[in-house]
């Protein structure tokens, strides 16, 4: 493994933009607007250069950069991408400039604040993604808060406090759990290893062979925080709060890409990790996924209010995920970091198509739409293309992440049984159901309200908006195989680092 | 004893000679250039240096001062004396320039004289504290520095908390000195000793009566509990903290608790430790279970500590309950009885002295201009004031222990320390605490950033010579929090006691 710099200016190019920014003159906006603009596109430029370089076909760590950092502790800067963290990477830098891109007219007081936190927000990201130590994960992923906060806090809707404080508490408390089960699990390896380290590449060697009682605190520990993050019912209540109150870009980096943080985290730390306690615990993740995408989909259902609608069928398709996950097969594994992405994509979409009627009218509720079709039809189709991608219908790339996820979890030996698909299947109908009676009641019907009558439809800038996102919606659900090429050695590698461990406890 | 070993006890005593020579200095320019007293403050400055150049000194030093026959030593000099007392310099350098800076001093700077002397007595009664190793030395370091803080406390005469404070201070304290002493006098009825050295052996030997000698030491530890605000003898510390002027206010939160941790440790570590063993744990004396009292203290004092802070209303206030929530970390530190224990409250100690300093320091910058402490008059402050509001926010979001930031750092060490003994509960119930203080630290931060701001509220206008204080403490914090080494050598360094 050479070392190479393009990963670290992955970070180091949003890291100073966002430093520079400081320095611009209070009332320079539209200079700021810019700016913002142009070092969230620099960014996604390096991570293309970063996609041309990867190998496809190793399942390895590539394009590290490594050099001690704390000697005391034996800390090193690591990181480097596999094809998984490599996906993650390209969707974090390709919203990032959209979601820039589409405050330019919401977003009117403090710009260069937000732009500030927006930008610290992707370092946070990224740096979660691409770290293989422990420490300087946690240091990201802990560091990401404070934007979020503000971001949340700031800019939000009338219940920001309420939302901003709900989601910082909450996350941290998971977080600090984890802190203490990093410490203890490079504590128990220092023993093996002979020096204490934080390398993940090293702790994967340990991980494993700490005892069954130990491995399944530790695993517990970790999967609390990711599973707050995901968020996995029961521990799902602050992400309706947080995406209602929170300023439209925030929704869509929040859906977008902070949540998959927590299901990159069960795949990359706990999986590996603790293989014997992950299968251990397995059928009760899966449960309460399954659970989760029921639960989602129901609660979906009765929402009147269309932002809180999609905040709760990304509950209902992160269960998915994490379904996917824990059903332990290459095509679950693979099915799931392409659901993450097009969780991604078409909730990414659904929210800014959400946020550019209401910065139109000034509400969200469903009861105060109707009719719509005839007023602004580019909106509609928009908003028909966005909700059949979240439904799953074939074509679209919704489809392929769930097709992948039920057949995995139909085959999987650790979960053994079709009980789960079957019910998980059942939340593709409901799925179905409350997305396009949403869409029916807003944009077909009688026009009950005048004031819709002067609704403008979408802009030049919007369409330029929602049209890259289209484009890999439809990429991704004709020609997954460019996606799924890229994920396939890694999850495969995942796969076989847990099952190997593990043989006993299946049979 | 000869007089060459009086003047080599002399020589290792020299910090506390130069703190005594500017104490009298500093009475007799007062006294004969009474016009001339707005020098005080560089005098005062001057000496501190002068005394932490000495202090550095003595890193490299080991020594037993005023010995009178084989080990009876009234004064310990060793490096763990040595980080401690540079503590106590560094938080009076900044007492110094937070006087200075504080509009609410205005009106006692016909008294400066006073003022500084009170500082310089309680700087050496501070450092007997820290390198103290006989009971009654240490005792009457106690008392000296309590009774120039009491004055120290009321210093604002004309505010009626300030003497409100300096009243409920001077009573809590000649309580638990009191108690002190009883816990000191039936000791020594004991084992016939109150050398720290000696009680070490006596204590098994003398088979002394189990109970009444817990009871002795429950007394003691009454009097440094009260000096470092552990639960139950915490209850001075809000009404002070926030009573007394600010500058005194963080200058009690700092040293003199930096002072009644090193006491305890030192008290603990060389009366009752009596082996380690490679890996660095302690062996103590089975006369007192020193592991399970501390963490019973240690975990009632940041509960309580970081509970009551969630409903103040008063910044001061609210910093004075989670001055008493980090106490509580520091002693689970001491808790698990050793050297890496030892070592994460040193670095945490490090850090605290900026943090901590670094908040009250803001909460005068702003209290010049807005006038006020309470939390409802910091609306909107984060943007009309934001060199203030961001330095605020780095320093709360130290104090809580979030990443990329020095507090985290504290935080780490002690959780590692914690781990490595194998206390995983205690672990979990010192981070569950640290969720608590999130939530207070952040209502702070709500109030700045996310309140609307008030009508007509002040501009930011400070000197050049405040900025300057405020980047020295913010720049560590954030440099400490990404490249800590420098200060866990130094930790490391100085965890070295003479004793076992």
């Amino acid at each position: 493994m050479d070392n190479t710099l393009l990963t670290s200016y992955l970070l180091i190019v949003p890291l100073f933009g966002a430093l520079f920014l400081i320095f611009f003159p209070k009332k320079s906006d539209t200079a700021v607007k810019y700016f913002g603009l142009l070092i969230s596109l620099v960014t996604f430029l390096v991570s293309l250069n970063l996609y041309l370089e990867f190998d496809q076909t190793s399942s390895e760590f590539q394009l590290v950069d490594k050099f001690m950092w704390i000697e005391n502790l034996n800390i090193s800067y690591f990181v480097g991408v596999d094809g998984i963290s490599m996906l993650l990477v390209l969707l974090t830098t390709f919203l990032t400039p959209l979601t820039l891109f589409s405050t330019w007219g919401s977003i009117k007081h403090k710009v260069k604040e937000f732009t500030f936190f927006m930008l610290i927000l992707e370092v946070g990201m990224l740096g979660v993604f691409v770290s293989l130590d422990l420490f300087l994960f946690y240091i990201f992923w802990e560091a990401m808060l404070i934007p979020m906060y503000f971001i949340i806090g700031i800019w939000g809707g009338k219940r920001r406090i309420y939302a901003s404080v709900k989601f910082f508490i909450y996350t941290m408390a998971g977080s600090l759990l984890m802190l203490v089960a990093i410490i203890w699990l490079a504590v128990y390896a220092s023993e093996p290893l002979g020096v204490f380290t934080t390398n993940l590449l090293e702790l994967y060697k340990v991980g494993p062979t700490v005892p069954q009682t130990i491995q399944n605190y530790m695993f517990l520990a970790f999967a609390l925080s990711f599973a707050i993050k995901v968020p996995l019912f029961p521990l799902h209540t602050w992400l309706p709060d947080a995406h209602v109150e929170a300023p439209t870009a925030g929704s869509v980096i929040l859906a977008g890409v902070l949540l998959k943080m927590g299901t990159y985290g069960l795949l990359r730390f706990c999986l590996p990790l603790f293989p014997q306690a992950s299968i251990n615990f397995a059928p009760l993740f899966s449960i309460l996924a399954v659970v989760g995408i029921i639960y989602g989909a129901l609660v979906a259902m009765v929402q009147t209010d269309m932002k809180k609608l999609v905040a709760y069928s990304s509950v209902s398709h992160l269960g998915f995920v994490v379904l996917g996950i824990f059903a332990l097969t290459t095509e679950s594994m693979q099915g799931a970091v392409i659901q993450m992405v097009n969780h991604g994509l078409s909730t990414g979409a659904l929210f800014l198509l959400v946020g550019f009627i209401y910065e139109r009218t000034h509400t969200r509720e469903i009861a105060d739409y109707g009719g719509i079709a005839k007023i602004v039809p580019v909106y509609s189709a928009a908003l028909l293309i966005a909700s059949l991608s979240s439904i799953g219908l074939p074509g679209l790339n919704g489809f392929v992440g769930e097709f992948l996820i039920l057949l995995g979890s139909f085959k999987s030996q650790v979960l053994n049984s079709w009980v789960y698909t079957i019910f998980a299947a059942s939340g593709v109908i409901f799925a179905a159901v409350y997305m396009l009676w949403m869409y029916q009641r807003v944009v077909f019907g009688e026009v009950k309200h005048d004031r819709l009558h002067s609704l403008k439809d979408m802009t030049a800038s919007e369409i330029a908006i929602i049209i890259p996102i289209f484009i890999f919606i439809v990429w991704i659900g004709v020609y997954p195989s460019t996606f799924l090429g890229l994920t396939e050695s890694a999850s495969e590698a995942i796969v076989k680092q847990v099952l190997s461990f593990s043989t006993n406890v299946i049979k | 004893m000869s007089i060459e070993y009086f003047l080599n006890s002399l020589y290792l005593i020299k910090p506390e000679i130069a703190v005594t020579i500017f104490l009298v200095l500093i009475v007799l320019l007062d006294l004969f250039f009474s016009k001339k007293n707005h020098l005080l403050p560089f005098f005062a400055f001057l000496g501190l240096l002068i005394t932490g150049y000495f202090v550095i000194e003595q890193f490299d030093i080991k020594g037993l001062a005023f010995v009178t026959n084989d080990s009876r030593a009234m004064v310990t000099v060793d490096s763990f004396a040595a980080f401690f007392k540079t503590i106590v310099v560094i938080t009076s350098l900044y007492f110094v320039l937070l006087t200075v800076n504080s509009k609410e001093m205005d009106e006692t700077h016909d008294r400066r004289g006073e003022y500084y002397t009170l500082m310089m007595g309680m700087v050496l009664g501070m450092f007997f504290m820290i390198s103290g190793s006989d009971l009654i030395l240490l005792y009457l370091s106690v008392e000296l520095v309590s009774l120039s803080s009491y004055v120290m406390a009321g210093f604002a005469k004309t505010s009626e908390r300030s003497s409100e404070a300096s009243l409920k201070y001077l009573i809590y304290g000649a309580l638990s000195s009191g108690l002190m002493l009883f816990g000191i006098s039936l000791v020594y009825g004991l084992t016939a000793s109150t050398n720290l050295y000696e009680l070490n052996a006596l204590i098994v030997v003398s088979q002394a009566n189990s109970f009444v000698l817990m009871f002795a030491l429950l007394l003691i530890f009454a009097g440094i509990g009260y000096k470092i605000s552990a639960v139950p003898f915490h209850f001075w510390t809000p009404d002070v903290y926030e009573g007394a002027p600010t500058p005194v206010t963080a200058y009690l939160s700092v040293a003199s608790k930096a002072a009644g941790f090193a006491l305890l440790i030192r008290f603990i570590k060389v009366s009752f430790v009596f082996d380690k063993d490679t890996l660095g744990f302690w062996s103590s004396n089975p006369v007192f279970n020193w592991q399970d009292f501390l963490i019973v203290i240690s975990v009632a004092t940041m509960t309580l500590g970081n509970f009551a802070a969630l409903w103040q209303k008063n910044v001061k206030r609210m910093l004075a309950y989670s001055s008493i929530a980090h106490a509580g970390y520091l002693l689970t530190g001491l808790a698990v009885l050793s050297d890496t224990g030892l070592i994460a409250i040193l670095v945490y100690f490090a850090i605290y002295l900026m943090m901590n300093i670094g908040a009250f320091l803001i909460v005068i910058l702003i209290k010049n201009k807005t006038g006020s402490e309470e939390l409802d008059n910091y609306d909107g402050l984060g943007f009309s004031m934001p060199f203030l509001g961001v330095s605020f926010t780095i320093f709360l979001i130290s104090l809580t222990g979030l990443p990329p930031t020095a507090g985290f750092i504290g935080k780490l060490y002690l959780f590692m320390a914690l781990v490595d003994a194998k206390m995983i509960v205690l672990a979990v119930i010192a981070l569950l605490n640290s969720v608590v203080s999130l939530y207070y630290y952040i209502r702070i931060l709500k109030h700045m950033f996310l309140a609307k701001p008030k009508e007509n509220s002040p501009k930011e206008e400070l000197s050049l010579q405040q900025i300057l204080i405020v980047l020295s403490l913010v720049i560590p914090v954030i440099f400490f929090g990404l490249y800590f080494s420098p200060i866990v050598e130094l930790a490391k360094n100085s965890i070295l006691m003479l004793g076992f």
